[in-house]
């Protein structure tokens, strides 16, 4: 990206979360909310990061990783565990973080 | 429209001012975590240092910046990574249909305001202290109280990451936890089986469409995902089929 095309990513950034922070609470009148609407509003956002999240984890470069010696996946296991058993994401940085470091530092990976 | 409740003078040291703070300083140090993480992995995705500080100040929306700080990075398109910020910040619009009887009276330029500062947190804590949906004096110090609190505790650790993110060795792998938070968020978020379905399908989708220019494999992959849970949400339940085929 060139330097103005992160500006305006910015700047439409912060206009957007602007607008969805205050989607109901900005116009002056009631806005109807349709049910179908409502509904796929559950699901877009944990659709959106779990769309994010898993090529981070389990791809290089635009492929899928062939080996299993990644240290991601290990770290991602281990945050998702302790998210499991601790429901904290907290938790699941350091957890995540700390499996990283010891694979990526003590076995090299 | 109501006229909003006469607020009367108030400061810092507002009584409710003071209970928004309190309420909230039992998660700032979560909060600054992941302020943190967040200052240290936009500056390691190579944004310049003043483009990472206006994107903290002005933005502020932990999970949409993180987000969209790989898609800035593999050069994804303007739209697509406003596409993908709003996909992310849907929530607050559920939100904000709640927001709306505590914060309508108030003038445009207070809501804008408000609107700006209104996060995840916040919402949680202000539900619980003013559960009945109508505008109350007391709603306005509270609200202030907690939302500084939250800003700062977010925005001071976010800066300190930016700042440092340098000095520290990238053999770490601290870019990754901003991939962390957002996994542990993603988390967070599986509900029921629908929720788990759209987060797999999703997930899933982005990989297999992974070489589609543009990084459309996310808008594909949030497609699938509402599709198939929206599928799940109406079809008639089917005693007959069989299990289901997770190829």
């Amino acid at each position: 990206m060139s330097t103005l095309d992160i500006v305006l990513t910015i700047l439409g950034m912060a206009l957007v979360t602007l607008i969805t922070r205050g989607f109901f609470v900005l116009p002056s009148r009631e806005l109807p909310l349709p049910d179908w609407l409502s509904q796929g509003l559950r699901y877009a956002p944990v659709a959106a990061l779990a769309a994010i999240v898993l090529p981070e984890i389990v791809m290089t470069q635009g492929q899928l990783i062939g080996h299993w010696q990644d240290a991601r996946v290990f770290a991602a296991l281990a945050g998702a565990a302790w998210y499991a058993w601790r429901r904290s994401i907290l938790g699941t940085i350091v957890s995540g973080s700390l499996v990283l470091l010891a694979l990526r530092l003590g076995l090299g990976w | 429209m109501p006229t909003p409740p006469e607020a009367g003078a108030w400061n810092w040291r507002h009584p409710e001012f003071k209970r928004g703070v309190s309420d909230m300083a039992g998660v700032a140090p979560g909060i600054a975590a992941w302020g943190l993480v967040t200052g240290v992995a936009m500056t390691q995705v190579g944004l310049p240092l003043p483009l990472a500080l206006a994107m903290s100040l002005l933005v502020f929306a932990g999970s949409a910046q993180l987000a969209a700080l790989p898609l800035i990075a593999s050069g994804a398109p303007v739209w697509v990574v406003l596409m993908t910020t709003a996909c992310v910040n849907l929530r607050f619009v559920i939100l904000s249909a709640q927001w709306r009887p505590y914060l309508a009276p108030y003038p445009l330029a207070q809501r804008l305001r408000m609107s700006y500062f209104a996060a995840d947190l916040n919402f949680a804590f202000f539900m619980q202290r003013f559960p009945a949906p109508r505008a109350e004096p007391a709603q306005v110090p509270y609200f202030w109280g907690g939302t500084s609190l939250n800003w700062l505790s977010w925005q001071i650790p976010s800066v300190v990451g930016i700042l440092f993110a340098e000095s520290i060795p990238s053999t770490w792998g601290i870019g990754f936890a901003g991939v962390l938070a957002l996994l542990g968020l993603t988390c967070s978020m599986l509900h029921d089986r629908a929720t788990a379905v759209a987060a797999a399908v999703a997930g899933c989708a982005a990989v297999a469409a992974y070489a589609l220019p543009l990084k459309l494999n996310i808008v594909v992959a949030i497609a699938a995902a509402v599709a198939i849970a929206l599928l799940l949400d109406h079809g008639k339940p089917r005693p007959a089929m069989p299990a289901e085929d997770n190829t």
